[in-house]
């Protein structure tokens, strides 16, 4: 009993940290990069993935029992463009300024190969508490790289966090323009991964 | 907006190209840029399905989805159209162009899941192009694609052979230069463009 309760706490906190779908996995980059302007709109975009990730992996497990297994992937792939359409209108009706900044990667959450990939590595095997389970994790793994990465590159070009004046003044007369721009996201995340391998996951020694 | 064919296909190869300043093809993009031979596969692979699936999709919107109503199945239908076609070509490619399918079958599986050419498909339609300059679009966008790919794998190669500390070999290295490329193409922005 208690070996299965710390499987499933393993289920839960693997996906924040040790298997961080961005910064160890490293899929999902496009979202990851271009909606992580802003610390709101990097928000709002973890929010929209995070509901589809969930919400796939729950219904994936449902339903794992009368999937055959040679048309899995296209009924996966239905499964979550279903959650994604639902997502993108009540985005356009609800929060229309937030859809407009995020534009076409609304749409694109269903080619986020972090989705398919827990659909068809984890939901499929597990039964449904555990694939809510797995999805969170992965989700608010997700979000916490999304948010830190959108603070650290909203706060030097701006000088602002979620929109709130922050800090020295210098910030905000002379903003690093750059961090707001693709070069600053992939410098952002190059150092990010750095950081990650030097303190917390080390790679293996490659010669 | 323009619809001078020239200034969209500039457009689409360098001034908004799609890797570097759309954020869009980043798998691919650091995936298969280890080499050079991998890159121009990828490349070749990625200009094919895109301007396939650029007109299929177009078409089925167009006289499919619009006359019925059915615009809200847009993002079902146009991945599993895309899924269908990259198997399609891939068995096409394997009986009739025994060449070209070696040279790019391995890559062909991976584009389902590319986000790039999800992407053009709906960028051709939410900017409301015909469909001879959604082609043009979609060919600026695939040449800009391989021309970023083929060009970071030149320097992916030379980047193997740099005396790196441990923690940045490998990926962390790759993104700070394409960094320097990104900052490079940033120079090209507020010449002329799509809106993004």
């Amino acid at each position: 009993m208690r070996n299965k309760k710390s499987k499933r706490l393993q289920y839960l906190f693997n996906g924040i940290i040790l298997e961080n779908p961005i910064l160890i996995l490293m899929i999902g980059l496009c979202p990851a990069l271009a909606t992580s302007t802003t610390a709101k709109d990097a928000f709002g975009m973890s929010v929209a993935t995070s509901f589809v990730l969930i919400c796939s992996n729950i219904v994936v497990s449902l339903i794992r029992k009368f999937v055959p297994e040679s048309v899995r992937i296209p009924i996966f792939i239905i499964i979550i463009s279903t959650f994604v359409t639902i997502v993108d209108y009540t985005m356009q009706a609800y929060v229309p300024t937030l859809y407009r900044v995020l534009g076409v990667f609304v749409p694109l959450i269903v080619v986020n190969c972090m989705i398919l990939g827990r659909a068809e590595a984890f939901a499929y095997q597990h039964n449904i508490f555990d694939s809510f389970l797995d999805g969170l994790g992965k989700a608010v793994g997700f979000t916490l790289v999304l948010v830190i990465m959108s603070i650290i590159r909203e706060y030097f070009s701006t000088g602002e966090i979620f929109g709130f004046v922050i800090g020295p003044r210098f910030i905000i007369s002379q903003p690093m323009l750059f961090m707001i721009f693709p070069p600053g996201a992939f410098l952002l995340i190059g150092l990010l991964k750095a950081f990650i391998n030097k303190f917390i996951i080390k790679p293996e020694p490659t010669d | 907006m323009t619809t001078n064919p020239l200034l969209i296909f500039i457009a689409a190869f360098i001034v908004n190209n799609i890797i570097l300043i759309r954020y869009l093809g980043l798998c691919p993009f650091f995936g298969v840029s280890t080499t050079l031979t991998t890159a121009f596969g990828m490349s070749t692979a990625c200009l094919f399905v895109m301007l396939i699936a650029t007109w299929v999709t177009w078409t089925i919107y167009h006289f499919l989805l619009l006359p019925l109503d059915l615009i809200f199945l847009r993002t079902a239908v146009f991945i599993l159209i895309i899924a269908t076609l990259v198997q399609f070509v891939e068995i096409f490619l394997k009986k009739n162009f025994k060449a070209l399918y070696s040279a790019m079958g391995i890559y062909l599986p991976l584009i389902t899941t590319n986000c790039a050419i999800l992407a053009v498909t709906f960028l051709a339609i939410d900017y409301r192009f015909s469909l001879i300059l959604a082609t043009i679009f979609a060919l600026g966008n695939a040449l800009g694609f391989g021309l970023v790919i083929v060009l970071f794998s030149a320097i992916r190669e030379r980047l193997e052979f740099a005396p790196l500390s441990r923690s940045f070999k490998g990926y962390p290295i790759a993104f700070i230069a394409a960094s320097l490329v990104a900052l490079a193409f940033l120079g090209f922005i507020g010449l002329f463009g799509l809106p993004l």
